[in-house]
């Protein structure tokens, strides 16, 4: 089987992955899009070890290790998005804008104080 | 380089494609079709469907590429547990069920540019590189179970065993994150 064929599809499929990430607003869809790029370079490791004959099957190992470590990212990403809902009340990744340079100083009085007892409370 | 694409032709017969070739293409448009509408679908909850189309789709890909394991693999992890996690994820943030008009952002045009630019050049290089390549499937498969088991297991010991405390850590944290601080004071 011709290996640029497996190549191209896994280029291709880390770009469209690429694009969602840059294009989506939903925290949960950009998760989806990391899954895509994951996925992309997993079938260049399969293909790669297919085609070198690997005797140590390296490739093969580390699809599975990547595997394995892209579980573990969806279930801590997960976490993260839903505490952030929890407090929020937005999953929408284009106004968690905190950190933010030049934020305008949009927050009340009373709110920053109150989270500020909150950040007391839990420290 | 033209006279070696020429002979690589000849020896493995560029125009007249194997049958493991036009299957791997015709599920490889599939499963970039349905990664495209992933990421471009308006509605939140077909986009976690698509993806188990598009992951289903690699998944037949492994098989194709004779790596049978990690394509069990594949059905199981992914498509098993990292989209129901997923859909899960959408119901507790209350995504709205039908067409969520605010689904992509305002710079989707300079994303897809981004993109389209990435995937050029990709494409360019892979091409260049690796046109002249080809994939000897024949002989004893590369990723049977029985292979892939025995090295994981008497190379690979070690990364797996530290894989193992990496995902006990990802428990770990993923409760401590998920676990309400309020009501316990």
């Amino acid at each position: 089987m011709h290996l640029v064929y497996a190549a191209v599809l896994a280029a291709l499929l880390f770009c469209v992955g690429l694009y969602g990430v840059l294009a989506r607003r939903n925290a949960i869809l950009v998760l989806m899009s990391v899954e895509l790029m994951l996925n992309a370079v997993n079938l260049n490791l399969v293909a790669f070890d297919v085609w070198l004959r690997d005797t140590l099957h390296a490739g093969q190992a580390l699809t599975l290790f990547t595997i394995a470590i892209a579980a573990a990212e969806i279930g801590i990403g997960l976490a993260i998005v839903l505490l952030v809902y929890r407090n929020r009340g937005t999953a929408d990744i284009d106004r968690l804008r905190d950190l933010r340079d030049d934020a305008p100083d949009t927050d009340t009085d009373t709110e920053r104080a109150d989270r500020e007892e909150k950040a007391e409370a839990a420290a | 380089m033209t006279g070696t694409a020429t002979l690589a032709a000849q020896a493995n017969g560029f125009l007249s494609p194997s049958g493991v070739e036009v299957a791997f293409l015709l599920v490889g448009l599939v499963t970039l079709g349905a990664a495209v509408v992933t990421v471009t679908t308006k509605q939140l909850v077909h986009a976690a469907l698509w993806l188990v189309a598009a992951l289903g789709g690699l998944a037949v890909e492994y098989l194709l590429l004779t790596a049978e394991f990690i394509a069990w693999v594949q059905v199981l992890i992914y498509v098993g547990s990292v989209v129901v996690l997923l859909l899960f994820g959408l119901m507790l943030t209350k995504a709205p069920i039908g067409r969520s008009p605010d689904a992509d952002s305002a710079h989707r045009w300079p994303a897809l540019g981004v993109a389209v630019a990435a995937a050029a050049a990709l494409v360019w290089v892979v091409v260049d590189a690796f046109r002249t390549t080809w994939i000897d499937l024949d002989g004893a498969p590369q990723g049977t179970t029985k292979v892939s088991g025995e090295i994981l297991f008497r190379h690979w010991v070690l990364p797996f065993e530290a894989l193992s405390v990496l995902l006990l850590a990802a428990l770990v944290g993923a409760i401590v994150l998920s676990r309400r601080k309020n009501e316990e004071r």
